[in-house]
């Protein structure tokens, strides 16, 4: 990788980190009003498979992944003012956090159904196969996710049609309090692709060149007509399930562990054994990602909140007149 | 004792899960957590994981499986961790478990409860803010509450564990805390399908059920000296209390249903429906509704206040009732 590509990606894990301490931040001060699902040591995850994909792909992120937003080229602006609920934001205020999606920008919003985006993906994935187009759907879900069942009707269809879609499972230990060993009996979720007629695999998902590796195969593999992948990443939130949660239900022991092997640092590491300025980067990069999340939170603060009536829009193409007098 | 409304359906839940070994929570997050609000702190303790049950992401499986737990006779809890979620266990509910006994003949029961957090007011957005008793009020077979007091929050959970029948039961999470008052010690239940006469008047009856149902008795204090207004608490939504609305209407000769969930389709329409229809020659004045506009709920503070139905939508509704 060229020392520019290098940097790149360091300057993705830090704007993502940046910008959700920022948020965590925010919240303390009580200057957010709905939930904040911190993706805090995910970071590798949603960058190393935005940053492998193109901008006619699209993205289904899951309601911790806001850097994905961020990498697939999100305004970091309009990004601030979706979370502050402001009329700037993707949905004008209409739903929280990460509800919103950037169309233009290949970004479908979610629900907060987990596993709903799912279904979506491959039937987006059946129609750029069917029109020959060679876009590639990547949908994010987390193991919690997996349990549901649209999670196994959108695999079974997308392998049925060798579909366009990698799924991308974050497998962060705990959905909410709920470890692995109470949502699934198999060794892997990787493993259940074998039973859609797919290729699965697991990844260090703190490793961002494992991740970047992975993601760059299994998009190839779906641009070329070869079908699904099923990628589990492996992984670990540092903060609670929202920032309410004071995640009692873990060790604290276990969160040292994965903050070891914490994947800014890794990577710091890695510029540093290619014999980069590791301190001249850092500095730099933690000024010019300062300098963005400070932008986009004036931005987001100056933007109006809506006003009551605008509730009633966007609901039909052609508004219908609900309240007839 | 002091209690606030979800303490004391945790105490339900406690007292049941003791007084009777086959009733059992099923639940995401249920047990070493508690539910994320707490509704059930220390039951997976004191009852073991086999009966406080940490369920997978898999709302169709937390009800298809409670009703396989009902058929050989277990009462279980299906938590829903929001009651918006409950459309993701939809066919079980309105296929499965209404349909259960009608199928067979009346061969067995289906002794489940559905329950979870209900209602807006908090910010919550799309997701964490519905109303959703109207798709179930529609189906034949089920049962549906929703308290509006820590009294009614333990009886009619008790009163849902014990039932028969398939119960979904709201329970509203902008009253969780925000509710504290006197229940007794002792063991009670809330029968289902009796509405609770609040308040007595002349002039108008006003029946409602959650926040509005608050807002109504606050209109009916502070507007005692221009109207003299009735309340009914509905607490059951199906069956409804037909007698109690009807022979208030008949006193007042006026209607105002209120309500949090949309209008349109809403359980207001079907009592403004009914009472119309019986009640024409007892009626002073049209039967009104004030409900949530048709629209989702927003997250935005000024949206979603335009939406929901507050203190002023509700005076004003009131008022306009009463010049008739
Ligand atoms: C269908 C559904 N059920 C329950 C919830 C409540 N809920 C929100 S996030 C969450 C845990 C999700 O775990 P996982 O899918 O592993 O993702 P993570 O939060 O760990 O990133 C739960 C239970 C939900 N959003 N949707």
């Amino acid at each position: 990788m060229t020392e520019q590509k290098d940097r790149e990606l360091y300057y993705w894990l830090c704007l993502v980190r940046e910008f959700e301490s920022r948020i965590s931040a925010l919240d303390k001060q009580g200057k957010l009003s709905g939930g904040v699902y911190s993706g805090k040591g995910q970071e590798a995850v949603t960058v190393g498979f935005c940053h492998a994909l193109r901008k006619d792909d699209w993205i289904f992120p899951l309601h911790r992944d806001l850097g994905a937003f961020l990498v697939k080229g999100s305004d970091p602006k309009r990004l601030m003012a979706q979370i502050f609920g402001r009329r700037d934001g993707f949905s004008k205020g209409k739903d929280s956090y990460l509800h919103g999606g950037d169309m233009g920008n290949g970004i479908f919003g979610a629900t907060s159904m987990l596993g709903a985006t799912l279904p979506v993906a491959a039937g987006m994935a059946f129609k750029f196969k069917a029109r020959g187009e060679d876009s590639v759907a990547v949908a994010f879900f987390g193991e919690g996710a997996s349990s549901r069942g649209d999670v196994h009707e959108a695999m079974n269809f997308a392998g049925v049609h060798r579909l366009p879609v990698v799924f991308v499972c974050e497998n962060n230990f705990y959905a909410y309090s709920t470890p692995n060993n109470l949502q699934f009996a198999a060794d892997s979720l990787a493993e259940r692709a074998r039973g859609y007629g797919f290729k699965g695999e697991i990844v260090n998902g703190n490793d961002l060149h494992s991740v970047l590796d992975s993601a760059r195969k299994a998009i190839a593999r779906a641009r070329k007509g070869e079908g699904p992948t099923l990628v589990e990443c492996k992984t670990y939130r540092y903060h609670g399930h929202s920032e309410h949660d004071r995640a009692e239900y873990r060790e604290q022991e276990e969160v040292i562990t994965w903050e070891s092997r914490d994947p800014v640092m890794l990577w710091e590491v890695y510029l540093g054994m290619k014999k980069h300025d590791v301190e001249a980067i850092r500095t730099e990069t933690a000024e010019k990602v300062r300098r963005v999340v400070e932008e986009a939170v004036a931005f987001a603060e100056a933007s109006p909140p809506p006003e009551g009536p605008e509730a009633m829009d966007d609901l039909y193409a052609m508004p219908i007149d609900t309240e007839v007098p | 004792m002091q209690v606030t409304y979800i303490e004391a359906i945790r105490q339900a839940m406690e007292e049941e899960m003791a007084r009777d070994p086959n009733v059992m929570l099923l639940g995401e997050d249920v047990g070493v957590l508690g539910g994320p609000f707490k509704a059930s702190a220390g039951l997976q303790e004191k009852f073991g994981p086999d009966r406080v049950l940490d369920m997978p992401i898999s709302e169709s499986m937390i009800v298809g499986g409670g009703v396989g737990l009902a058929v050989q006779g277990m009462r279980p809890i299906c938590e829903m961790q929001f009651i918006d979620f409950i459309s993701c266990a939809f066919d079980q509910i309105v296929n499965t478990a209404a349909t259960l006994r009608y199928r067979h003949g009346g061969q067995t029961a289906c002794p489940i409860v559905v329950r979870g957090p209900s209602g807006g007011g908090v910010h919550g957005g799309l997701y964490h803010s519905q109303n959703p008793e109207a798709w179930f009020f529609h189906v034949p077979g089920l049962k549906v509450v929703a308290p509006s007091t820590a009294y009614d929050a333990k009886g009619l959970l008790k009163a849902a564990i014990r039932d028969d029948d398939p119960v979904i039961y709201f329970e509203h999470k902008f009253f969780y805390r925000r509710i504290k008052e006197e229940i007794p010690e002792d063991d009670y239940v809330v029968p289902i399908g009796q509405a609770a006469l609040r308040r007595e008047g002349r002039d108008l009856t006003v029946v409602a059920y959650g926040p509005p149902f608050h807002a109504a008795m606050k209109a009916a204090r502070d507007m005692e000296k221009e109207v003299d207004i009735e309340v009914i608490d509905l607490r059951t939504l199906l069956p409804l209390d037909w007698g109690t609305i009807k022979s208030s209407v008949r006193k007042t000769g006026k209607l105002l249903v209120l309500h949090e969930a949309r209008l349109t389709g809403g359980v207001g329409a079907e009592i403004a429906a009914r009472v119309a229809q019986d009640c024409f020659e007892d009626l002073d004045g049209p039967v009104m509704r004030l409900a949530a506009r048709d629209t989702h709920t927003p997250f935005a503070a000024a949206m979603e206040d335009y939406v929901l139905p507050n203190q002023d939508k509700v005076t004003e509704a009131i008022r306009k009732l009463a010049a008739y």
